[in-house]
């Protein structure tokens, strides 16, 4: 425990503003692959198990999109299409043949593609750690605000997410495409008997939210590094996260992020060993105040 | 309603088979448990083979940890996605308790369940609430907590190294655990008495009232059933035969590692009631004695384990939809011709 470090870093600025964008960043990653998580449960009442592994698609079809092309955003794209049509097929030729059965069900067919998935990376980009580089666009010095560093592709990164949460709240909350998603989740037995396509719904919801955690795990792989498993890590945390915001709420989702965001950056300078622990420690005084999270209002 | 229509409906909710029979079939389950210990006793007078005798130690280890999971899968509903973490605390606390004290072994496996019962009650508490996803998954997380601190606590439990150096295992009433033999024959009776310990709970008032909040979690809570201090207790009774099969792999091994206590250890458990079926009260068993072969042969055959038990998983969970013994009740009773309604 280092509390000194702590305080010391409380009191200067420079050191308050590079804390405060690592934890942003942090948590920004982890809002765009929790709000898929979040969205896939709300919607179709189940938990996505294998979700980290649409985060580690995202990271290593960009880094080959990357590597063949050279183009950042052509890398981005592919990232988050790659995995968009992985969803949709996992969804559909998997995923649709246990819902309503239990949980047990949903879990093991999950835990069967977490295997397979890092398997398959392992087999096809190799057990090694990789590295995509940052792209020569945003190889450029970082800005200073109030003595603190800033790289510039933080703000992108800080920029896309928080356009995708606009996006994502607006389009729920006000155009027809949400508001039939909003109602299939709500009754999808109604929906279908009014003439549309449940299936598709289920399939186009999986899909974004496979999306989103591959568009997170393409932005994250010109600063993180790749490898297989890398996915599930960033799975507990981003669950940690929905439970403290609460299953199915977006805006919970992003308090969520941005509050284990904190805690994971400012953590690591008070407790280095136990930044981790703090996370949990986290989690549990919520459920302990208020089982349903901070947003939720079903009945956990 | 006719008296014959009463009698058939109470009997297929089960009372008089629990009233008239419970004390003869407990009878039974001792005469079986016994006879099993036998069979298991007898093996390496007739074949020599370490191997085997090395699967039987492991089948025992992994056997208590799958059967307790099957307490809170199968008969209480209780979906725990981080069992493995009391099969590493027991592994873990077990080897550290024996390295850093050396009192005698029996002292060693009584502490290193206390410490599981404390662990288990604080994590219980705070998990039984919470229903279903939740409770995998904050299980999970618990899981994932105690891992990250075996890994990060170093000076205590050697990190990503493991417990390393050995477990001493000084010679207790003339039980020397190095000799293979005597490891073995610990394990056997370890696994035995372990089951019929779970078997006397499945089968005692507990155990059906552990299978009515299953069914009925409501109406459970309406009769006058504290449903949460009935999770609770069977939650930690789990946590402690988990952490028994910790204690066994940790002598087995002669140390701890931190995959032990790794989120993958919950997820076999899981896949193993899965493959045995959850229905029956050995399905776990026969889980484990087929997940460990499968685990033998494929990576004897290829680095890529995953995938392969991962396309077995699939098999199971969306083609089969059962796990092995229950196809073996569903013939039996078919071959029987009785269309009576189990009660597990």
């Amino acid at each position: 425990m280092d509390l000194d470090a702590l305080t010391g870093c409380l009191a200067s600025s420079a050191c308050l503003v590079t804390q405060t964008t690592s934890g942003f960043i942090i948590g920004m990653l982890l809002f765009l692959v929790a709000v898929g998580l979040t969205l896939i449960f709300g919607v179709l009442k189940v938990v996505n198990f294998s979700h980290g592994a649409f985060y580690m698609f995202g990271a290593y079809f960009a880094m080959t999109a990357y590597q063949l092309t050279g183009s950042f955003a052509l890398a981005i794209f592919c990232g988050a299409a790659g995995t968009a049509i992985l969803g949709l097929a996992f969804e559909r030729v998997f995923m649709s043949r246990v819902y309503g059965g239990d949980v047990l069900m949903q879990l093991l067919v999950c835990y069967a593609f977490v295997l397979i998935f890092d398997d398959v990376v392992k087999l096809i980009w190799g057990p090694e750690f990789k590295s995509m580089g940052m792209p020569a666009a945003f190889q450029v010095p970082p800005l200073f605000i109030a003595g603190g560093v800033v790289p510039p592709y933080y703000l992108l990164l800080i920029g896309v997410a928080l356009a995708v949460a606009a996006v994502l709240g607006v389009g729920l909350a006000r155009t027809r495409i949400g508001k039939v998603i909003r109602a299939a989740a709500h009754n999808p037995g109604m929906v279908s008997a009014l003439g549309i396509n449940t299936g598709l719904i289920y399939g186009g919801v999986f899909a974004l939210g496979g999306m989103l955690a591959g568009l997170a795990g393409a932005l994250a792989a010109p600063v993180r590094s790749l490898t297989p498993g890398m996915g599930f890590s960033v799975l507990i945390e981003s669950f940690i996260v929905t439970v403290i915001g609460g299953m199915g709420s977006i805006l919970g989702a992003l308090i969520g992020a941005l509050l284990i965001g904190m805690i994971r950056s400012f953590g690591s300078l008070g407790f280095p060993l136990f930044t981790d622990g703090l996370m949990y420690l986290f989690m549990v005084i919520v459920l302990v105040a208020r089982p349903t999270g901070l947003f939720g209002k079903e009945v956990a | 309603m006719t008296e014959l229509q009463a009698e058939r409906a109470a009997e297929s909710l089960g009372v008089p088979r629990i009233e008239a029979q419970s004390k003869r079939l407990r009878y039974l389950d001792v005469l079986i448990a016994v006879a099993a210990f036998a069979v298991l006793a007898t093996l390496p007078f007739l074949f020599s083979s370490k191997a085997l005798l090395d699967f039987v130690i492991r089948c025992s280890a992994f056997g208590l940890f799958a059967t307790s999971l099957n307490l809170l899968v199968g008969y209480t509903g209780m979906i725990s996605f981080g069992h493995g973490m009391f099969f590493g605390l027991g592994a873990y606390g077990f080897g550290l308790i024996m390295q850093r004290t050396g009192v005698p072994i029996p002292v060693a496996f009584v502490g290193t369940l206390l410490i599981t019962a404390v662990v288990s009650v604080m994590i219980g508490a705070i998990c039984v609430r919470l229903k279903e996803i939740y409770f995998a998954f904050v299980t999970l997380a618990f899981q994932m907590l105690i891992h990250s601190m075996i890994l990060s606590w170093a000076s205590l439990t050697g990190g990503d190294q493991g417990l390393r150096g050995g477990i001493p295992r000084p010679v207790f009433i003339g039980i020397d655990l190095t000799n293979h033999i005597h490891l073995y024959f610990v394990s056997c009776a370890l696994l035995v008495t372990g089951l019929l310990l779970m078997r006397q709970i499945v089968q005692s008032p507990f155990g059906y009232t552990l299978r009515m909040i299953r069914d009925n979690a409501g109406r459970a809570s309406f009769i006058g059933i504290d449903v949460w201090r009935a999770k609770l207790t069977i939650f930690v009774l789990a946590a402690l035969l988990a952490s028994t099969g910790g204690i066994i792999m940790s002598l087995f091994v002669s140390g701890a590692y931190p995959e032990f206590a790794y989120w993958t250890i919950s997820g076999e458990g899981i896949f193993i009631n899965m493959l045995g079926g959850v229905t029956t009260f050995l399905g776990p068993m026969v889980g484990t004695v087929l997940l460990l072969i499968l685990n033998d042969t494929v990576t004897r055959l290829t680095e890529y384990y995953g995938i392969v038990l991962g396309i077995v998983i699939l098999f199971f969970a969306i083609g089969l939809r059962k796990g092995l013994m229950d196809f073996a009740v569903e013939w039996y009773e078919q071959r029987r011709g009785g269309g009576r309604e189990r009660t597990r």
